[in-house]
């Protein structure tokens, strides 16, 4: 029982991890519709920039806002001057362009920063909450701060001018224009949220990984499985959904005799497959219905 | 005279442009082996390896308009299928590759039952983690005796039949190049015929697809099956080719890379998955050369500048320059 | 077709003429070596999950600068050509044919990783060219009889894990041993050595093993099964990320068991820093290789000479990490090699220097052991030294062992 409570403990922990990162692809999915692959690398490239700005004396939570705002920045130019060119192209050009721009930007990392493993500080300490080892005050803390950006995103879609209009933007970019909503700024604006979430999501989860280029690869697969699993249309569904990868990740690994160890992480997927059969639009999404 | 050939090529529905451009591409490749040496007949012979694995994915993502990520599980299978057949059963090379296809058509058709129910990024999402779950599985223990477990499996490379003065690679070759002829032909066949309208019909409107009688059931998951068919028949090929399979070899980043490469070569096009295999060999290796340390780098811009350049791809821009052409030389 | 009639004849006057040439003094060469020059062939991962291992290409690489701007081996100049596989066995079979029959080097120096070397080992050994020194403890490596064109370098996995079992029968008998090792060839030839060394304890001893995939981000799970199984002797087998993570999180969790690393995660800068000096003190492993960081070298003239290399021609380079030193050793076993290839640079002659290395003392190496081969003996560094993490170094102890390899 003890071990039972010690696996799903941890499972949220790093689900956490995962539920960051779900929210940055939910975040992204709002906002164009796509998913972008690139997501994760551009979230490495933040943490790496955080990190350079530590080691030259920056102090922590000046280097994390300035982070945030560089980030913004990196992605809303991203879609400004790189995906503006094929806004008309067809979808499968736009996912060829977010994998150029994972090579690009995990080979950018490597050659600046190298490929050692470094540390990342984190604002939270590492003593352990609940006794010792079950979880720590980082674990903890991470999850508020996910749960933090995820009632922001709620609110911000919901109550303001600004993410309305963003949401119709996607939805529907031909009505939105005419009414008056200038569609490519709010595509920029939101690939430059989602790089923003990103960041936050890099700087949680350094931590606990260790900060090098190849950090995010793993994590971004879970934090899609998480983001499906949930519903990509809601940002709550994805939080639960990385928290529900986690978990279910642990416990298979650890109680399925025999094979359980060696393929938790196919497991956690044909979990994935299963819920999507089921439920084709996820465990919170919101099924679409296309006019014909 | 010149109109009529020109107009062909570019038409549809003619063949003659077809048999053309078969008979070009014959006429090039036949010689190639004792014209170069053999490292290049090598990576000539994984192009068209890879050629028919993008094929594959075509007939699935361009044809059918459903979006997979997973088809380096397919070419896995195909893979092993052939390795355990020749190193454990000592079947002859060339009977693996239909039996290859077999496997792959079965696990394809299983794989898109249930992945009917599945729309674009859900589908894409599920195939996805078909590709990142397959090394792991390939890895299970209780699976070791077969497939070698993380050591792999080592094949021979079979050597030239009824005595022809050529080595294994040039033989390997027109070996593959015989597959992949008929492959696409059969592919032209299938994508002119009415099935291929039903597939084309569910890409670009599947409810007006059902209602004017398609069964989209069926007809999803059967083309998942023959592009599973093509990759698996690929990945046979591959194996005997590169005579090693391991789990190592089959990972996400082979589904990334035959991805990339139907994007560049064309989406519905047959004839661009060839130029999609070359690009996917050999602009990595261009890549390296021009910078060790940003070879990613520089692969991912040559992408970019790629997809700006020809968004429907090398056989797009192919079709666009004959169109002037013909349009020009009309006047 | 035409040419083909012709091609043969034509390529047999030129042998001939060629073999009727005076035999000018006894230099032989194979493609690769000429008068000026020798082509020494790469394959290493510069990107994809083992990109960290590209630091040892890039050692190489000013190591065979350094030499050439001393004069090069007997006259010549090393071109060294390195290729990037990405740690994928097709690629690696890619650009194995492509040192071999485009860029037509003499030999394969340092190819890296397990699946790749199996990948490209029956091409090496049937067009015979040499495999030489590769970058991989796997124990297959040493099999002249089967694979004459094969050499490994370092000390073979399962000998380091014969070491451990050593150590823990002689001092935890009865210890409970919980392992956790990547899911791979080089993970699993590990707990091989230690179960293999064991012997028939080793169903009664390890209690649990827990693996991971390099694709798993954090190997916390595994280490709460570990902690949970009540084993006192954790065998610790991973890459130095995951090390790094075991480290830390067993500290955590507030486990400590007597904590046994393997030696590829050894390294201070990549791996104990990182997880922090306090969480690893009194981790053990083995090395044969001197601690740049250790103040006991100070004086040394080995030391020396590689901190020398460093300023001059790697000054980018971290000395603190563990690939740099090895990257060091290797070249100048490689070096050697040449050194008594003198001008008979075959690949037949490569070999046969390459296994006729005696008490080769290299500046990096721990006094006590030296590079050894024999015609049937294709282990050159054998011996390792138990160590253990004081503080902020590593301090060796014990004697000098030589790891014992099963097949």
């Amino acid at each position: 029982m003890e071990l039972f409570l010690h696996q799903v403990l941890a499972g949220i922990a790093t689900g956490g991890i995962y539920a960051c990162m779900a929210l940055a692809i939910v975040m992204i999915y709002q906002a164009i519709d796509h998913l972008n692959f690139a997501q994760g690398e551009m979230a490495m490239f933040s943490t790496f920039i955080a990190w350079q700005l530590i080691q030259w004396g920056v102090p922590y939570w000046a280097a994390f806002f300035v982070t945030l705002a560089l980030s913004f920045a990196g992605g809303y130019l991203i879609e400004r001057v790189i995906m503006k060119p094929i806004q008309n192209a067809p979808i499968l050009s736009h996912v060829a362009l977010f994998i150029a721009l994972f090579a690009v930007i995990n080979s950018l990392a490597g050659f600046i920063w190298e490929y050692q493993i470094k540390t990342f500080p984190t604002p939270f300490g590492t003593h352990p909450l609940f006794g010792v080892g079950l979880m720590s005050a980082h674990d903890a803390g991470m999850i508020g701060v996910t749960v933090a950006m995820l009632v922001f995103l709620y609110l911000f879609f919901r109550y303001t001018r600004i993410g309305l209009a963003m949401r119709a933007a996607a939805a529907n970019p031909e009505s939105a224009r005419l009414v008056g909503i200038r569609v490519g700024w709010m595509l920029a604006l939101g690939w430059g949220m989602a790089a923003a979430i990103g960041a936050v999501a890099g700087m949680l989860i350094a931590p606990v990984v260790f900060l090098e280029p190849n950090m995010m690869a793993s994590i971004l697969l879970y934090g899609f499985a998480g983001a499906v699993v949930g519903g990509l249309t809601s940002p709550g569904g994805a939080v639960i959904g990385g928290v529900l990868v986690g978990v279910i990740e642990n416990l298979a690994g650890t109680f399925i005799p025999y094979v359980g160890r060696e393929l938790k992480l196919s497991i956690a997927l044909a979990l994935i497959v299963f819920v999507l059969t089921v439920k084709p639009s996820g465990l919170f999404g919101r099924s679409v219905v296309h006019r014909v | 005279m010149k109109q009529a050939l020109l107009a062909s090529l570019t038409s549809a529905r003619a063949p003659y442009g077809r048999w053309l451009g078969f008979a070009l591409v014959l006429l090039i490749a036949l010689p190639l082996p004792f014209l170069v040496k053999n490292f290049f007949v090598f990576q000539l012979t994984l192009a068209m390896v890879y050629a028919i694995a993008i094929l594959g994915l075509n007939l699935l993502t361009g044809f059918n308009g459903q979006f997979s990520l997973g088809h380096s599980a397919f070419y896995a299978i195909g893979a092993y299928t052939a390795a355990i057949l020749m190193d454990q059963y000592g079947v002859a090379y060339y009977w693996t590759l239909p039996i290859a296809g077999v496997v792959c058509f079965v696990a394809g058709f299983l794989f898109g039952l249930p992945a009917l129910r599945l729309e674009g990024v859900y589908l894409a999402l599920a195939t996805f983690a078909l590709a990142v779950a397959m090394p792991q599985i390939l890895k299970l223990s209780p699976l070791e005796p077969w497939t070698g477990g993380v050591q792999g499996i080592v094949i021979i490379k079979p050597n030239a039949p009824f005595g022809l003065r050529l080595n294994p690679d040039q033989w390997l070759y027109y070996f593959t190049l015989a597959v992949a002829l008929v492959l696409f032909f059969c592919a032209y066949n299938l994508v002119a015929s009415r099935t291929g309208r039903a597939m084309k019909a569910i890409r670009d409107n599947p409810i007006a697809a059902n209602a004017m009688g398609v069964n989209l059931s069926l007809c999803k998951s059967l083309t998942f099956g023959v592009s599973a068919f093509y990759t698996g028949v690929a990945g046979a090929l591959g194996g005997i080719v590169v005579q090693f399979v391991a789990p190592d070899s089959f990972t996400f980043g082979l589904s990334v890379a035959l991805f990339v490469g139907l994007v560049v070569g064309g989406v519905g096009s047959i004839a661009g998955a060839l130029f999609g295999a070359w690009f996917v060999l050999f602009v990595p290796n261009i890549a390296e050369h021009v910078s060790k340390g940003l070879a990613g780098a520089v692969y991912g811009i040559m992408l970019i500048l790629l997809i700006y350049l020809m968004p429907s791809g090398f056989a797009g821009l192919l079709r666009l320059v004959l169109v002037r052409f013909a349009s020009a030389s009309r006047r | 077709m035409h040419m083909h009639k012709y091609l043969i004849p034509a390529l047999a006057l030129g042998l001939t003429i060629g073999a009727a040439a005076p035999a000018a003094a006894q230099k032989k060469y194979d493609p690769g070596a000429t008068d000026t020059e020798v082509k020494i062939g790469n394959i290493n991962p510069y990107s994809g999950p083992a990109s960290a291992y590209g630091t040892i290409g890039k050692t190489i690489d000013a190591f065979f600068k350094k030499v050439n701007a001393e004069g090069g081996i007997n006259g010549r100049k090393i071109n060294f050509i390195s290729y990037d596989d990405g740690y994928s066995p097709p690629k690696a079979v890619e650009q194995a044919r492509k040192l071999v029959e485009d860029d037509e080097v003499l030999l394969i120096f340092q190819s890296l990783g397990t699946p790749s070397n199996t990948a490209i080992q029956k091409y090496m050994n049937a067009k015979q060219v040499p495999q030489l020194f590769v970058a991989t403890g796997a124990t297959k490596w040493g099999d002249p009889k089967n694979f004459p064109w094969t050499m490994g370098w370092q000390p073979s996995y399962q000998g380091e894990g014969h070491i451990y079992a050593q150590y823990i029968l002689q001092n935890y008998p009865n210890g409970k041993i919980g392992i956790l090792y990547q899911n791979d060839d080089y993970g699993k030839d590990y707990v091989k050595g230690l179960k293999d060394g064991l012997g028939d304890k080793a169903k009664t001893m390890i209690i649990t093993e827990q693996p991971y995939e390099v694709a798993d981000p954090t190997i916390d799970s595994q280490m709460i099964n570990l902690k949970a199984s009540g084993a006192d002797v954790f065998f610790d087998v991973t890459t130095p990320k995951f090390a790094a993570q075991a480290i830390k999180k067993a500290a955590e969790i507030g486990w400590k068991p007597v904590h046994i690393l393997n030696q590829v995660s050894s390294s201070v800068g990549s791996v104990l820093k990182p997880a922090g000096f306090d969480n690893a003190k009194g981790v053990l492993s083995t090395g044969y290789l001197k601690d740049a960081t250790d103040p006991q070298w100070k004086d040394d003239p080995g030391l020396k000479n590689f901190f020398a290399f460093m300023d001059k021609y790697y000054p980018e380079g971290d000395r603190t990490n563990g690939l740099v030193g090895y990257g060091y050793t290797v070249s100048q076993t490689m070096v050697q090699v040449l050194k008594q290839c003198g001008d008979n640079l075959t690949r037949e002659n490569v070999m046969k220097q390459a296994a006729s290395l005696k008490n080769l003392q290299l500046d990096l190496l721990l006094p006590g052991i030296s590079i050894n081969t024999g015609p049937t003996d294709f282990f050159p560094v054998k011996q390792n030294q138990m160590m253990k993490f004081t503080s902020e170094r590593w301090e060796y102890f014990g004697p000098v062992m030589t790891g014992a390899t099963g097949s």
